[in-house]
């Protein structure tokens, strides 16, 4: 199970039209990513909301094809 | 007593409790040990869920706090996070003024 560094890209901006988003795929292997996102609709989301907005634009893939994303968000 | 009603009286009976992949003396993965260690080095007391031991439970606390991953924390009944925020909060030393909030004994 592995998942490409674009497709994340392309369902986070789906998700968050207006974020910042740097990723980066740690490992090498299609399956440790690490993603930094910056958007306005983070804005009054706890830590914890903010994280669960970013797991559902993945649409079910994290936990899944997409073992491992250490995730920062940040409002912007 | 099904996975949810399992969790839920897990939840409620323990102060601070993590669910996790393996154990805190032999986690099995990195997320879940970086967690362990947090908690160790803040000498924290805390109970813990091997999820690898049970797969319903492994399946059922995704969806009791809608979270996709392991590990995650739960202090006094309420979720705090996974690996990403309880390492960031500790860094933020948020999550030290969680404990003392919600007063979990912990070295200061």
């Amino acid at each position: 199970m592995a998942i490409k560094q674009e497709e994340i890209e392309k369902l986070l901006k789906e998700g968050f039209p207006d974020a910042d988003i740097e990723i980066q795929d740690l490992a090498g292997d299609d399956n440790h990513f690490s993603a930094k996102i910056k958007s306005s609709f983070f804005k009054g989301k706890s830590r914890v909301q903010q994280h669960q907005m970013v797991y559902s634009s993945l649409k079910g893939k994290m936990g899944n094809e997409l073992h491992a994303l250490a995730l920062t968000t940040e409002e912007k | 007593m099904n996975a949810q009603e399992k969790i839920k009286e897990v939840i409620s009976n323990h102060d601070v409790v993590l669910f996790m992949k393996g154990t805190p003396d032999m986690p099995q993965c990195g997320f879940s040990m970086a967690v362990t260690n947090v908690l160790k080095h803040l000498e924290v007391k805390f109970d813990s869920v091997d999820v690898l031991s049970d797969e319903e439970i492994r399946n059922g606390i995704k969806e009791f706090s809608d979270w996709p991953t392991i590990p995650q924390l739960y202090v006094k009944g309420e979720f705090v996070g996974g690996c990403d925020i309880i390492k960031e909060m500790f860094e933020k030393s948020e999550l030290q003024k969680l404990f003392e909030d919600k007063e979990i004994s912990f070295k200061k």
